[in-house]
């Protein structure tokens, strides 16, 4: 209950890393939420599955390399003070 | 604060304490007149460079005397203007500040009566915020447009009110004011990120930007103020009973407005409109809504004991 915010960052930095483990062909695919079953439907209908799909395929396109950064000072700073 | 004209700076470091980091004095300067003089300027800048431990080598000694720290005096404040000028240039970046003054453009009249309809929304007709020519009229006049002068008041009331709670129980320490005050606030985060990320889910095109959120989020805390206040005054029934009545009239004050916001000018109306896009977008208006009480109940039962 005693929520502070660092607790915050650590819960978004471990969420961001569980989307960004999600491998586009040995697992996404497999369950139909790959890239090539997003497009069709032209209209103005995109559906939730089709953006919870674009949302992984973007988050896992632009955090991949900050998320480099953010694990090594993470890590780093872990291994420094517990 | 407390801008003391004396010569020695120990003077300035007690309300140095006082004073939040530069970060305020900052926001200060580009939101409100500067009305300090320049010579508080320089003394400023000398006291937000020496830090604490470096005040008690100070005590006693007149510090213009010595050309050492004139020499520093002088850094001090020119390393000073220019952190203020990079974090002004920056700021702006993140926190849009123009439109965050929109926000805070109330007077008394719109506070009194907006916490009126927050008490008591069942009276009220219309819900439109007015526009003039594309952008929203300021809060000052229209009652229905969001501000977010109340949230904050309403925010920093809550932990007030919370300390008072706790030290009516001997339960208090200083600690647990921090403790209260990130715990609502990261509860509030949370809220409003997973309110961005269901109307982005839902795709619903809405005007609503990420500070409306915020503003409609921190609306709670009115009701929750005065289900606290009424449960130390009057004992427990009396919490249950205001928190009852805040909660109701908070859900029906947020379906009434995000209704407006959120759904096809049809179905806004009240008539029935088919299609499961409607149909998502109403459920999403009524979860926003249903999740205003819990958060109510929660953030306070802990508090009356």
């Amino acid at each position: 209950m005693a929520f502070t915010l660092y607790s915050l960052i650590q819960a978004a930095i471990l969420c961001v890393n569980a989307v960004a483990v999600l491998h586009e062909e040995r697992f996404l695919s497999k369950i139909g939420w790959g890239v090539d079953q997003s497009v069709g439907g032209f209209g103005d209908e995109p559906g939730v599955k089709v953006q919870l799909m674009n949302l992984v395929r973007s988050v896992r396109t632009v955090m991949r390399v900050p998320l480099i950064a953010v694990n090594a000072v993470c890590i780093v700073l872990l291994l420094l003070f517990g | 604060m407390d801008y003391t004209p004396t010569q020695s700076g120990f003077r300035q470091q007690p309300n140095m304490r006082q004073r939040n980091s530069s970060a305020d004095g900052l926001e200060g300067s580009q939101l409100f007149e500067d009305t300090s003089g320049a010579a508080h300027g320089l003394q400023t800048g000398y006291s937000n460079q020496q830090a604490g431990p470096q005040a008690a080598g100070f005590t006693g000694q007149s510090i213009l005397s010595d050309p050492m720290s004139n020499l520093a005096m002088a850094y001090g404040s020119s390393l000073a203007s220019q952190g203020r000028e990079m974090v002004d240039k920056n700021l702006d970046r993140f926190i849009p500040i123009s439109k965050m003054k929109y926000y805070f453009a109330v007077d008394t009249v719109y506070v009194g009566k907006k916490l009126g309809l927050l008490v008591f929304p069942y009276m009220h007709e219309n819900w439109e915020v007015r526009y003039q020519q594309d952008t929203p009229v300021a809060p000052r006049f229209d009652v229905n447009a969001p501000d977010l002068y109340i949230p904050a008041m309403g925010f920093i009331t809550y932990v007030l009110v919370a300390g008072l709670a706790l030290g009516t129980q001997n339960r208090f320490s200083p600690e647990l004011l921090g403790v209260q005050a990130s715990s609502a606030f990261v509860w509030l985060i949370m809220e409003v990120l997973a309110v961005l990320l269901s109307l982005y889910l839902v795709t619903a095109n809405t005007d609503l930007t990420t500070i409306d959120l915020l503003a409609f989020s921190g609306y709670k805390y009115v009701g929750m103020i005065i289900g606290v206040v009424a449960g130390l005054l009057f004992g427990r029934p009396a919490y249950y009973l205001s928190l009852l009545w805040c909660c109701a009239a908070i859900f029906v004050f947020m379906i009434r407005t995000l209704r407006l916001k959120l759904l096809s000018d049809a179905a806004a109306e009240g008539r029935l409109v088919r299609g499961t896009r409607n149909q998502l977008r109403m459920y999403l208006t009524m979860s926003i809504a249903a999740a205003q009480p819990i958060f109510m109940y929660w953030l306070t039962y802990h508090l009356i004991r």
